[in-house]
């Protein structure tokens, strides 16, 4: 159990610079998700955390010291890797233990403390098993008791959940949230899939382009994205973005087709005519016979909703969903309501109030 | 996945097959059958009179003092031999593996030796060594040791083993290497994570992990050593001085074109090639339970 933080950490190979200065705290049990897409540089920052790079610049402080610099066998930091990683010449208990091995402990502590976690996690009939023998489910299993049976001071998750199937995905996907709700141990959780992230995370830090973009709860992120980036990454089926023009003196958008629609919270700044990116969710466009119409491109039906795929008179794409079953017809007429706008800048991406 | 071709006579895949058969037969099945008949018949030295005396040749080897002598050297050079060339390539094979710059040169140099000519390798050393002329031998000497391995038994031992020793580097180094590239690299980070460092990290999961690449090479090396020093060892020290660098191979040759003893000789070969035999299927055997795990 520790606390962690970062302070501008970077990391270039050669002349490319992969983390542009990440600043970040962690609080003690927390569990900190970063979401982004491949390439974005969370797995980098999980690995310089890890001690398994080192970064260019920056600091690293695990519980009041600096670790950026030690071999992460003086870190006390226990990872779980996404393809296991378990060792294949040694049985479950002895992957387990190897470890607490390597730290002298005695074989009865060993033996207690490895049983105990195999416990836990129901690995007990499984002890003198090899890897090899286990299936996909049971190694993750095990990759996660040898990291609990250490008691190490931060956990890291390197998209732990990737190799799995989607029902056994749902299912650990649970279990790592009550394990670690329940040992309390301070984390820091990989991945590229949001629902994971949205889930799994006390607070989500979202990056792009080796740069942390947003850090809040989930529930933050998803009604306040930060940028555009944020708003359409996290969210399925994406939020539409829309191009618009501020007017009525800041205090409304103008989409074309005959669209203005008035701020609901208030005045924006800038002049007239200033270009915005206006984002609505799917979810949160309603159908209105008086509002502008959209001819159905594709249907794609979700059981207790429906998402549709709509035209709009100048081409562009619109997804709209609805509960139940899609509406008979071609065409669809829906409106946006002003609450659930998100105004961006245009040139920024930045939200704007 | 299984590729298979299917002829529609049989005139083409003879002919294939042909080359081959006819190498394997004039090259291999002839000569060791010629030597197993040999090896059952004593032959006076002009081959006029032959007589079949059964097992004899092998019972008057296995009772010859000289005989022993030469099979416990061969021990005791193939499993330097095997043991140096095998150390070597594998720490080299280490350092080789780690992220550094220019490596692709480094380990193309690294693999030249195997390509040197047996005769030709020995032709190095001996200049290297030579006691009259050799740069090695000449700094021996300056530092007080009494060089001349054609006069010392202990150091013409050295020397073959030396030399034997570096041609075979080569070759497990490259297994040494693709043996470790193909260790996952995650394992190795998560027994970083697990706090295994140097010396112990290595001992607990890559040699577990190169086992089978070390069994092999056990194997093979053994054979090299055994059966592929010939020319190296007759090229620099003849078997000599003595016969303190005689191996079962060089007596094999000694005793038949030399001294003419066709009989024993062929004995001789008999029993190599059953060892031969023997170590190949163990591979087999042991390679096939590995795959089949």
């Amino acid at each position: 159990m520790a606390t962690l933080e970062l302070y501008d950490v970077r990391k270039s190979f050669g002349a490319t610079a992969v983390l542009h200065g990440v600043n970040l705290a962690l609080n003690d049990g927390e569990m900190l998700v970063i979401v982004g897409a491949s390439g974005c540089g969370k797995s980098t920052l999980l690995r310089l955390i890890a001690g398994l790079e080192v970064p260019t610049a920056g600091r690293i402080v695990l519980d009041g010291r600096d670790v950026a610099r030690l071999d992460p066998a003086e870190r006390d930091i226990a990872m779980v890797f996404q393809n296991y990683a378990l060792y294949p010449h040694m049985s479950v208990f002895d992957n387990m233990a190897y470890a607490l091995k390597i730290r002298g402990l005695s074989r009865d502590d060993i033996a207690r403390r490895v049983g105990g976690t195999a416990e836990m996690l129901g690995l007990g009939p499984l002890l003198d098993r090899k890897p090899r023998q286990l299936s996909g489910g049971q190694r993750q299993r095990v990759a996660m008791g040898r990291a609990i049976v250490r008691e190490p001071k931060l956990f890291l998750f390197d998209e732990p959940l990737s190799n799995l199937d989607a029902k056994l995905r749902v299912t650990m996907r649970a279990e790592i949230k009550r394990l670690q709700r329940r040992m309390g141990v301070t984390s820091l959780y990989v991945t590229h899939d949001q629902v994971e992230a949205m889930t799994l995370g006390d607070r989500l830090l979202v990056m792009h382009q080796g740069v942390p973009v947003q850090l809040a709860t989930p529930m933050e992120v998803f009604e306040r994205p930060a940028t555009t980036y944020v708003a359409g990454f996290i969210g399925a089926p994406a939020m539409n973005l829309l191009p618009g023009v501020l007017c009525q003196g800041g205090m409304a958008v103008d989409l074309g087709r005959g669209m203005v629609i008035p701020f609901a919270d208030g005045k924006r700044d800038g002049v007239d005519g200033r270009k915005l990116t206006i984002g609505i969710r799917p979810e949160h466009i309603v159908l209105d016979p008086a509002g502008m119409m959209l001819q159905i491109d594709l249907i794609e039906p979700l059981g207790s909703e429906t998402v549709l795929i709509g035209r709009m008179d100048d081409g562009e794409l619109l997804s709209v969903k609805v509960p139940g079953r899609a509406p008979a017809g071609e065409a669809i007429r829906v409106s946006f309501p002003a609450a659930m706008l998100h105004v961006f800048d245009a040139e920024t991406g930045l939200r704007l109030g | 996945m299984e590729r298979r071709t299917i002829f529609a006579g049989w005139v083409l895949p003879v002919c294939l097959v042909a080359p081959q058969l006819l190498l394997t037969v004039f090259f291999f099945l002839w000569p060791a059958a010629q030597a197993m008949w040999f090896s059952l018949v004593r032959q006076d030295a002009f081959g006029i009179r032959t007589e079949f005396v059964g097992f004899e040749n092998f019972a008057d080897l296995f009772a010859d003092p000289l005989y022993l002598d030469s099979a416990l050297r061969t021990v005791v050079f193939c499993t330097a031999v095997a043991g140096l060339a095998m150390g070597t390539a594998l720490l080299l094979a280490v350092f080789a593996d780690r992220e550094i710059r220019g490596r692709a040169i480094y380990r193309t140099l690294l693999i030249w030796p195997y390509a040197v000519a047996p005769a030709i390798a020995a032709v190095l050393w001996v200049l290297l060594l030579n006691p009259q002329i050799g740069v090695v031998a000449h700094a021996l000497k300056s530092v007080g040791v009494l060089w001349d391995y054609k006069l010392n038994d202990t150091q013409a031992m050295i020397v073959v083993i030396l030399a034997s020793a570096w041609k075979q580097v080569s070759y497990n180094f490259i297994f040494f290497l693709a043996g470790l590239q193909s260790i996952p690299k995650t394992v190795i980070e998560a027994a970083r994570m697990d706090g295994a460092r140097g010396w112990r990290r290595f001992r607990t999961i890559t040699i577990p992990l190169l086992a089978p690449t070390i069994f092999f090479l056990v194997v093979v090396n053994i054979v090299y050593a055994a059966f592929d020093t010939f020319a190296t060892i007759q090229a620099l020290t003849h078997g000599g001085p003595g016969k303190a660098t005689e191996t079962l191979m060089l007596k094999v040759y000694r005793d038949g074109l030399i001294n003419l003893d066709l009989g024993s000789s062929s004995a001789q070969s008999v029993i190599l090639m059953v060892a031969v035999v023997v170590l190949t299927g163990l591979q087999f055997r042991f390679i096939g339970r590995r795959n089949a795990e």
